[in-house]
């Protein structure tokens, strides 16, 4: 295979930095559900969004 | 009472703005984004892998550039991710200034560093393409320029939306600087047509048969197809958390209050 290094470079950064941003997404996601849960023990991320989500009237 | 329609406005089938506003509930998002996400993440990470392996070993080298044309299926769908993401945050400034939507600032928000990451990663495996086969890693040619705009104009929006005390004017500041960017992604699009370029013109439109080998082009569809559920993947988890957290600031402040009180 010719240019391997350049095409090793590319695929790795092409795995790399949509993995990480991922991985940390779902971590954010993760903690911030295990968070709400601990403030608001009723609240279900996937089903109650309550009166404080943010919702602006015009 | 269900606690989605104290958030939500009263339901009205004539007010297109009011209906808008329904779909962008961010309890309903909750909802919806907590069962398709799973789905949307695992479908984009498989068509990615198999869009890459596909690419990487069993698609044919070019006769001209050898298997340096392989880095194709990771430098096309991040360019096209790179414009299609800022798209994206160009229709959150609008539904954030025209109709205030809830999500939209939050979206705009937490799209920004995606489309930014995809960005650079455009340009470093442009760069890395281009150093065997230009002979330089970097020249001012019009495209390569253009989308390096377009990196600095996320960066911009990141910077923006993140300079004020007051969360609001970062959004509107935010929003106004996403709609004025987006003169630039015609210019990007274009830019091979309007100057001689270094940069090759598009094999693959809209308007007409794609010039790519048929061998090259299914594993270039569906390593593009799956970056593209992998972005909104990333992009619904991150507007998610972000949901979430306002929920988080609200309650305990609300608690604070009370407490005071």
């Amino acid at each position: 295979m010719t240019h391997l290094p350049y095409i090793v470079a590319a695929y790795v950064l092409g795995v790399l930095i949509p993995g990480s941003f991922a991985v940390a997404a779902f971590a954010r996601m993760r903690a911030a559900a295990r968070r709400l849960a601990a403030v608001d023990p009723r609240a279900n991320p996937g089903s109650s969004p309550g009166p404080e989500t943010g919702a602006r009237r015009r | 009472m269900d606690a989605s329609s104290v958030v939500a406005p009263p339901p009205s089938g004539r007010n297109p703005g009011r209906s808008l506003h329904r779909f962008a509930n961010p309890g309903r998002f909750l909802r919806l984004s907590g069962v398709v996400l799973p789905w949307l993440a695992a479908t984009g990470a498989a068509l990615t892998a198999l869009g890459l392996i596909w690419g990487l070993f069993y698609a044919p080298a070019d006769w001209q550039q050898g298997d340096a044309v392989r880095i194709m299926y990771v430098h096309v769908p991040a360019a096209w991710l790179a414009s299609a993401g800022y798209l994206g945050l160009a229709i959150c400034s609008v539904l954030s200034l025209v109709w205030r939507h809830p999500l939209a600032d939050l979206a705009a928000v937490e799209i920004g560093p995606v489309g930014a990451a995809f960005t650079a990663l455009c340009l470093l495996t442009g760069s890395i393409w281009g150093k065997p086969m230009w002979g330089a890693w970097w020249v001012w040619d019009a495209r390569l320029t253009s989308v390096l705009v377009l990196f600095f104009l996320y960066l911009g929006h990141i910077a923006l939306v993140r300079a004020f005390d007051n969360p609001e004017r970062g959004y509107r500041s935010g929003a106004i600087l996403a709609l004025i960017g987006v003169v630039n992604l015609p210019i990007i699009k274009f830019s091979v047509d309007w100057w001689n370029t270094l940069h090759q013109p598009d094999t693959i439109t809209l308007t007409g048969a794609p010039t790519m080998y048929v061998g090259m082009l299914w594993p270039l569809l569906f390593s593009a197809l799956g970056y593209t559920l992998v972005f909104a993947a990333i992009v619904a988890a991150r507007t998610r958390a972000a949901v979430m957290e306002r929920r988080i600031r609200t309650l305990l402040m609300m608690r604070a209050e009370e407490t005071a009180a």
